[in-house]
């Protein structure tokens, strides 16, 4: 078979996405027909930086979840490696040395092979969901931490707001990369390192919960206690499971060196996280209303929670959108030196780095990825620019 | 104004040892240790002859102990080896054991020694500095007239096709993280199979004889993710100030556009972003470990990696004492020059 042309290429990519248009279309008409009727998230559909950038996110959200959870867009598996194919171009037809091909595989390699002979195409799909898998959750992590310790700091102040800052300059003060390779190393996962961090921070999405419903029902004993039990039975479980791999029933569990990535890139947030909730507090505790409930003897924490955060939601959803786009930038910079996760895995920033060496020869194995990620991270900062837009209008 | 600048150094100092001592207690973890007596000795050591080795370069001393002769308040260690040889931390090869001086630590300027180059640490932080320094030169060089250019003319009128062109540039510098444009750069301008060919690839002549052709591809690289940033706030800044009182009185008064913006609006504008510039450093730093390892340019980030890499002690804590004062004293300088700017600010 002859290798196909450039417009063959595309027709055929476009092909392969099917499911991903199909679903980036019934989002959009869904959206747009409710639009006055979803809030904050209908307007954006009137901000059309923000629906550009909305698309560009959704994109690569359907096309991790649909390729790397459901084995639907990629043409070939991402770790099968086929000699012949080894840097071939884009468009190449599919042989197999060793064996006969399976008759029912993709004829094609529609973005050529790497040095591997591996698919480009497949694994810069995969490599979406391992962003998708990690970012997303990593930020609302260290939004978690970062709210739940820069609200106290901002409204109290004081001892309590010297030492909570110190803390947080101090580890911005650490260059990434340097924290990177002190924490993010096969011999600081032998020490239990990561594991500690893990049980330390993951303890603060449940103690968030708990302050949560605690400040809010405090007043009805028999509601908060199923808010709080429910709560903590789910949350401890979780927690047993993916900090401590010590599951009760053996359900949940986490692969080490994803949770060291995923502690690294929390700690590495939080403290930017804290700074911004932190300011953004003592900015609305001097407000009227917050003197209000001060004056009807509302408790701090419900001050805190209740009042304070829903007032801050617009900045902090902002800064949520750019948060994720910042850790897919570290996900990337953690494949590019190689840490943390397998050599062989599909995330953008090894597969990055495996391309580079050969670049002055073969282009087509880095700048898929190195697209992928920049239109990702372009789409979020859209987003975010739409968001803000948006939300100051009113 | 003294009492603030003395109680921010005081600060500073005790942030710095706080993160060396974390560095230090990292790199001394026993995992670790293993792993450079394995890399000093040979990968097939015995658990024994690594504790052995690990035992005769007084790795094994306390933590608190180890970081005290670091540091140089704690005499350095002496220990008699199995030959009947004196050996210690301060006792220079080809010198008597009597003739060395008891303390040799950061404070009295001994870096110590990198186990991966087999040099003095000042002496390679020396060179890679003044090679990183060169790089930042010329970043700077290029960021800060362009960000600032970019931002002004953003937000001169905001809202205008201009602005909307000018500030969609700036988001996408921004989302481009460096490994990504440094691999579209090499791409575009240094493959030798497709492409321009306008630059080189790499960076490594750079280092004896910088010219444009092999320097400016790195340089362009750390300029340009650095660079959205400031133009953002230099138009977010510059916008707010074109909506002022007085700017509309200039206005009226028949003041010609140009003029307003360079004599009435620009110098209020440029008070924000200055206080962004010193804060860039610290990701600058970033920037410059990616694009060092990606052009193969051998300055202090490159360094970084190589000592992470390979558990090289003391160079490492040397490389974060330096970027740990990099960060530090630019915050401080941002902070002075803050208040310098901005009369409405006070400090106590």
């Amino acid at each position: 078979m002859d290798a196909l042309s450039w417009s063959d290429i595309i027709l055929r990519m476009l092909e392969q996405f099917t499911p991903v248009w199909i679903a980036l279309i019934v989002t959009f008409v869904l959206s747009f027909s409710f639009k006055r009727h979803l809030g904050l998230y209908g307007k954006l559909f009137d901000s059309p930086i923000g629906m550009v950038g909305y698309a560009m996110v959704m994109f690569w959200v359907f096309t991790g979840v649909f390729g790397g959870g459901f084995d639907m867009i990629v043409t070939h598996d991402v770790l099968a490696q086929s000699a012949p194919m080894k840097n071939k171009g884009p468009g190449t037809a599919f042989t197999q040395l060793m064996g006969t091909p399976d008759p029912n595989a993709y004829p094609y390699y529609l973005l050529g092979g790497d040095n591997l002979g591996r698919d480009v195409f497949s694994r810069m799909v995969v490599g979406a969901w391992e962003v998708i898998k990690i970012a997303p959750f990593a930020s609302l992590f260290a939004f978690m931490v970062g709210i739940t310790l820069g609200l106290p700091a901002g409204y109290y102040g004081g001892k309590l707001d010297t030492f909570l800052s110190f803390l947080a300059n101090l580890i911005l003060a650490f260059p990434v990369i340097l924290l990177f390779y002190l924490l993010v190393t096969p011999e600081i996962v032998l020490t239990g390192i990561p594991v500690y961090m893990a049980a330390v921070l993951f303890l603060f999405p449940i103690v968030f919960l708990v302050l949560l419903w605690n400040s809010r029902y405090h007043t009805q004993p028999s509601r908060r206690n199923v808010y709080v039990g429910i709560t903590l039975v789910i949350g401890l479980w979780l927690y047993l499971g993916i900090a401590w791999d010590a599951d009760p029933l053996g359900l949940v569990s986490f692969p080490p060196n994803l949770l060291v990535v995923f502690v690294a890139v929390v700690f590495v947030n939080s403290p930017t996280v804290f700074r911004i909730v932190r300011g953004l507090t003592m900015d609305i505790k001097t407000r009227d209303y917050v003197a209000a409930a001060q004056t009807r003897g509302e408790r701090p924490w419900y001050i805190m929670l209740w009042e304070i955060l829903p007032n801050a939601r617009g900045p902090l959803l902002v800064d949520f959108c750019l948060r994720i786009g910042y850790t897919t930038i570290l996900l990337g910079t953690l494949g590019f030196f190689g840490l943390g996760l397998s050599p062989e895995s599909p995330d953008w920033g090894s597969t990055i780095n495996d391309g580079r060496k050969l670049l002055t020869m073969y282009l087509h194995p880095a700048l898929p990825p190195a697209f992928a990620l920049l239109s990702l991270v372009l789409g979020l900062n859209l987003l975010a620019d739409g968001l803000r837009e948006e939300s100051l209008r009113d | 104004m003294a009492m603030f600048i003395l109680r921010r150094v005081g600060v500073m100092i005790l942030t710095a040892l706080c993160l060396t001592f974390i560095v230090f207690f990292l790199t001394n973890l026993y995992p670790n240790l293993e792993k450079l007596a394995k890399t000093q000795g040979d990968f097939r050591m015995s658990d024994e002859e690594v504790a052995s080795y690990l035992g005769r370069n007084g790795y094994l001393q306390p933590m608190a102990v180890k970081y005290g002769q670091w540091l140089g308040v704690v005499p350095g260690f002496v220990i008699e080896d199995r030959d009947g040889v004196t050996r210690g931390q301060c006792i220079e090869a080809g010198t008597a054991p009597e003739d060395a001086p008891r303390f040799c630590g950061i404070l009295q300027g001994d870096w110590g020694y990198s186990t991966v180059f087999r040099e003095d640490v000042g002496k390679i932080l020396n060179d890679k500095l003044a090679l990183t320094g060169k790089l930042m030169f010329w970043v700077m060089v290029l960021m800060v007239p362009s960000a600032l250019i970019l931002g002004i003319l953003a937000g001169m009128r905001e809202g205008s096709r201009t602005d909307r062109t000018l500030s969609t540039i700036a988001i996408t510098t921004t989302a481009t993280p460096e490994y990504v444009s440094g691999v579209l750069f090499i791409a575009v301008f240094a493959s030798t199979a497709v492409g321009l060919k306008w630059f080189k690839g790499t960076a490594t002549a750079a280092m004896d004889g910088a010219n444009f052709e092999n320097f400016f591809l790195p340089v362009l690289t750390i300029a340009l993710y650095g660079m959205g940033y400031i133009a953002r706030m230099t138009r977010a800044s510059m916008a707010e100030v074109m909506t002022a009182q007085y700017i509309r009185t200039a206005r009226l008064k028949g003041v010609s556009f140009p003029n307003v913006v360079m004599k009435h609006a620009l110098r209020n504008a440029l008070i924000a972003p200055f206080t962004v510039i010193m804060l860039q450093f610290p990701w600058l730093l970033n920037g410059v470990v990616i694009v060092e390892t990606l052009f193969n340019y051998k300055g202090f980030g490159w360094t970084l990696v190589q000592a992470a890499g390979n558990n090289d002690i003391e160079l490492l804590l040397g490389v974060s004492v330096i970027s740990v004062v990099v960060v530090l004293v630019t915050q401080l300088i941002s902070d002075i020059g803050y208040v310098y700017l901005n009369p409405r600010i006070s400090v106590r």
